[in-house]
């Protein structure tokens, strides 16, 4: 309380200004985290742009200099690779300066990196683009995911799960509110001597820069020792839960960083093996039955999937703990995985449908279950940053994840495996993926208390 | 503050009811 003494009138951003005052409900800070979640979930639409920008010359059909998909595809995967670096670097700045200043950072870049990149395609720059939504878009990606992390830990300590999932939930929602937005814009610009894409970012960047500085302007953070109504926090540790702290710089040089990052990163390799795969895995294992329409209408189901388990998961977690929630993932994961190439074996478009709606579910619950995790060994104090760090796991996951399975199911196939088998040993690839995961999950111990820090430093 | 909750879980609800409602068209279209 004593750190507004060094200034007498905290700035508009500042962490001081936007301690709650009293009547204030918790209720507010979710509204505020996920108007900029449902904005950066964008990323996971942004493929819709692809083909439009194949043709920005020919415009009806790719034109000898047009932009080609291969070269196109790097945008996102700067995005995502810088979303990791940022998260990592920008925690801990995060952490200091608290929810506001952050949120509209992260508004300014990710609004400011459509912007650019639509300057990029106006002058027909690749380079621009990349810089644009791959490298600035990428800073406030990686800045959003984290900012409200910490806000809703301290304003829910009864539900932490369920508060991040909620806000992590957004993320996986910003997709299905893109996706048919830049569809509607694209078409609203579009011209017989034009696609559109340039005027659809500049309208896109305005808006999620409006939506993500309402959340910057709403949310608060809590005074200091604020608790909800009832709520009595446990005196001591309990299991895995600490109500100790660990400094960022000491957590990720513990086993228990790293059995979490690889936990985090191999729930994520198998989930990423299935969502770029979905469509193509359902045509080719239900030749004729699942025309390629049909799949569309199946990744859409995919997605609904992915963000309503971030909330049902995250928010279970409470109930079951999270070490439990995690077993769950593998266990039910190896399974269904397992289960995939029966479906295909008898012929069931059900059973198929059924697997894998919930392995997606799970794939979306473990990234909104993991910074209640982390809250819950490394205590609150630090837990956005060390959040920020373990996103890594994330970007290796998006860079390797895909990598693995492509490659695995081009050397089956160049091996003679037919086409709808390769699926098979995919699978059991994933399941072996789950498995490790599952170990690393089982053997999460309590951090040893020589890492905790001490009550003075923390500030207790 | 009931007005502000409202508000702001509209803000939130409506653009992600519209997305969700979309996607859920295009899948039953797309799945008939």
């Amino acid at each position: 309380m004593g750190s507004t003494s060094a200034r007498a009138v905290p700035g508009l951003l500042d962490r001081e200004r936007i301690i709650a005052g009293p009547g204030f409900s918790r209720w507010m800070v979710p509204p505020a985290a996920l108007c900029v979640h449902l904005c950066i979930g964008q990323v996971y639409a942004f493929s819709v742009f692809n083909l439009p920008m194949t043709r920005l010359i020919g415009i009806t059909k790719s034109a000898p200099g047009d932009w080609k998909l291969t070269e196109l595809g790097w945008i996102f995967s700067i995005a995502i690779a810088v979303l990791g670096i940022a998260s990592a670097v920008g925690g801990a700045w995060l952490d200091r300066v608290g929810p506001r200043k952050a949120m509209l950072l992260a508004a300014c870049c990710f609004g400011g990196g459509f912007l650019v990149s639509a300057f990029g395609v106006s002058v027909h720059s690749l380079w621009l683009t990349y810089l644009g939504y791959g490298v600035f878009g990428g800073i406030g990606l990686g800045i959003a995911y984290i900012s409200p992390v910490k806000t809703l830990i301290t304003w829910f300590p009864d539900r932490p799960g369920m508060a991040t999932g909620m806000a992590i939930m957004g993320f996986g929602g910003g997709a299905l509110i893109a996706s048919p937005l830049s569809v509607l814009l694209m078409g609203a610009f579009s011209s017989p001597t034009h696609v559109g894409v340039a005027e659809t970012f500049v309208v896109m960047g305005l808006i999620y820069f409006c939506f993500m500085s309402i959340g910057a302007i709403i949310v608060r953070v809590p005074p200091d020792g604020w608790l909800p109504d009832g709520y009595v926090p446990p005196r001591q540790s309990v299991g895995l839960i600490t109500t100790e702290n660990v400094h960022v710089d000491v957590a990720w040089r513990t086993p228990q960083f790293w059995l979490l990052w690889w936990v985090l990163c191999l729930n994520v390799t198998a989930g990423i093996g299935v969502l770029g795969q979905a469509s193509a895995m359902a045509q080719e294992m239900f030749p004729g039955r699942i025309t390629a329409i049909a799949a569309a209408g199946f990744v859409g189901l995919l997605s609904i999937f992915n963000m309503a388990g971030r909330f049902i998961w995250a928010s279970t977690s409470d109930f079951i703990g999270r070490k439990a929630t995690y077993c769950v993932f593998f266990v039910l994961g190896m399974i269904l995985y397992a289960l995939v190439p029966t479906a295909g074996h008898i012929g069931s478009v059900a059973l198929f449908v059924l697997c894998f709606v919930i392995i997606i579910s799970m794939y979306g619950g473990g990234f909104a279950t993991i910074p209640a995790y982390l809250k819950d060994i490394f205590g609150v104090q630090y837990v956005g940053a060390i959040h920020g760090r373990l996103l890594t796991a994330w970007s290796a996951a998006g860079v390797f994840g895909p990598v693995i399975v492509n490659y695995m199911r081009q050397y089956l196939i160049e091996h003679g495996t037919a086409k709808a088998d390769a699926y098979t040993d995919t699978m059991y690839i994933m399941t072996g993926l789950l498995l490790v995961g599952l170990i690393c999950n089982v053997m999460m111990r309590p951090v040893h208390e020589r890492h905790l820090l001490s009550p003075q430093v923390a500030g207790v | 503050m009931a007005v502000k909750l409202i508000l702001a879980w509209a803000l939130v609800g409506i653009p992600l009811l519209w997305g969700i409602a979309h996607t859920l068209s295009d899948a039953t279209k797309l799945l008939r």
